[in-house]
């Protein structure tokens, strides 16, 4: 459904609903490929400076329908991808998203939109080179997020939609939804499975396996701040923090 | 009812039964006398004892503010530009529009999404895409396309507000001055809009000719189309 690209640098993708895991494994992976001498970055969902008042001031007054919000939600994806996203693919760089299209796909889906007209919304927007989906029960996610928190947001909470008056409730059967719109896309987008219900560390070894096959024999942009080759003796500045620094010399 | 009243899909999520007001469009280049008209339509349907609403591109409660501050900073690219737009024209269908249309007001819209379609197809965008974004904007009961070659709209400008920066298309550079580059972006806008004028099924009127002219056939053309079902007179 979406093109393939062919600029130099590579694209990952992580998505999955809320408290699914997937920002906590794209976090580790970041921390992983910058240690690996790549040249990464990083590109968050609803972060654009542009769009930010127009957003706030939309769940403010609650007056977003399901499709300006979508507009808005792509606003804010074609400004990243425009002066950020793209120009780094081009550059050589490992673009890592959290959340991409699919986002949209599954989300705008699920409060009343057409399929057809999101995607072609995104259309300029090309399949990433790997895309995982962290799939996760409803349950455990809803647990994840009500614990970490106080209350849900209106939106976040898929109140718009009217399913019912209890934020709680509405929530879980707004992410049901989505859930569904994600299972749907698996095979329409080829998304690499993550059981997001496994413990932290067995996840992020099956992302970094993925992750390697997908940059095996490929030659990036080099990471020039960490590329030198470790040497003990040389002192750089990360060195003089000292848990980092002990770590280091466990390493050797 | 079938989706024959949207360009695509329209709002999936809610049903419109009946829609008993008008909605009228004028849409045409830059200084070509839209407002002009509109408020001379305004008076004299109003006059008629019409209840008659008027909208415009950037009028939106929800995107105004954050799209004014966007085009001062000129950061915004060609994608992100069109869909800041089409979510202000979204906005304004859903709730400024439809609405009016819905208690039977005559809604006069200063252009529509052609404008944006135009405005995104010369700076690069891909034409399909960009058409199949208003997929869910409402299909006009008529739209008037006012228009003037690049020589009157000149002849216009001068005498008013002068040249301005997006006017001008100096975001896509078509020269390095604002006079040469309005020339080429004004005439590329012309030819897109010519294109749609088909496209779309547009009532072309010329322009050119004094204000007082113009409006008498648009009243003319009023008064033969869908005025006749409202019983007006005069």
């Amino acid at each position: 459904m979406l093109k393939p690209h062919d600029y130099k640098g590579k694209l990952i993708v992580v998505e999955g609903i809320d408290g699914s895991g997937k920002s906590t494994q794209i976090d580790l992976l970041y921390k992983w490929l910058n240690s690996q001498g790549k040249s990464v970055f990083f590109s968050e969902w609803n972060s654009s400076p542009l769009v930010k008042s127009t957003s706030k001031l939309g769940k403010k007054e609650k007056a977003f329908t399901p499709t300006t919000f979508s507009l808005i939600q792509a606003t804010d994806f074609a400004d990243r991808w425009e002066n950020h996203m793209l120009p780094m693919l081009k550059a050589g760089v490992i673009v890592l998203a959290d959340r991409y299209a699919y986002t949209a796909f599954a989300r705008d889906v699920a409060r009343g939109v057409d399929p057809h007209w999101v995607r072609n919304l995104y259309s300029f927007a090309p399949q990433p080179d790997l895309t995982f989906y962290f799939q996760v029960p409803v349950g455990v996610a809803t647990d994840r997020i009500l614990s970490g928190r106080a209350s849900l947001k209106y939106y976040e909470a898929g109140m718009d939609l009217g399913l019912s008056d209890n934020r709680v409730t509405s929530f879980r059967l707004f992410q049901q939804r989505i859930i569904n719109e994600y299972d749907k896309m698996i095979e329409e987008f080829s998304f690499s499975i993550i059981n997001g219900v496994k413990p932290v560390q067995k996840q992020q070894r099956e992302v970094r396996q993925e992750v390697k096959k997908t940059l095996q024999g490929w030659q990036g942009l080099p990471n020039s701040l960490v590329s030198t080759p470790r040497k003990p003796s040389v002192k750089r500045p990360r060195a003089s923090r000292k848990p980092e620094k002990k770590t280091e010399v466990t390493l050797q | 009812m079938t989706n024959d009243i949207f360009y695509g899909s329209g709002f999936p999520y809610y049903q419109i039964k009946e829609l008993p007001g008008k909605l009228i469009v004028l849409e045409g280049s830059d200084g070509v006398g839209r407002s002009t008209q509109i408020a001379l339509l305004r008076e004299w349907l109003e006059n008629q004892g019409m209840a008659v609403s008027d909208t415009g591109l950037r009028r939106s409660a929800l995107t105004q503010p954050g799209l004014g501050a966007a085009k001062q900073g000129h950061t915004l690219s060609r994608t992100t530009m069109s869909l800041f737009y089409a979510a202000d024209f979204a906005d304004r269908l859903e709730n400024q529009i439809i609405p009016a249309l819905k208690a039977g007001f005559l809604v006069l819209s200063d252009r529509y999404f052609f404008s944006i379609i135009a405005r995104d197809v010369v700076r690069g965008a891909d034409p399909n895409w960009a058409r199949k974004i208003y997929g869910f904007a409402l299909k006009p009961d008529i739209v008037f396309y006012l228009r003037a070659d690049v020589q009157s709209l000149v002849a216009r400008l001068v005498q008013g507000r002068g040249f301005d920066y997006w006017e001008s298309g100096m975001d896509i550079r078509c020269a390095d001055n604002l006079y040469d580059s309005f020339m080429v972006y004004q005439s590329r806008l012309i030819k897109q809009f010519d294109e749609m004028a088909e496209e779309f099924n547009f009532t072309t009127i010329d322009a050119t000719c004094a204000p007082q002219v113009v409006f008498g056939e648009l009243q003319k053309i009023l008064r033969q189309t869908i005025l006749t079902h409202l019983s007006t007179t005069g």
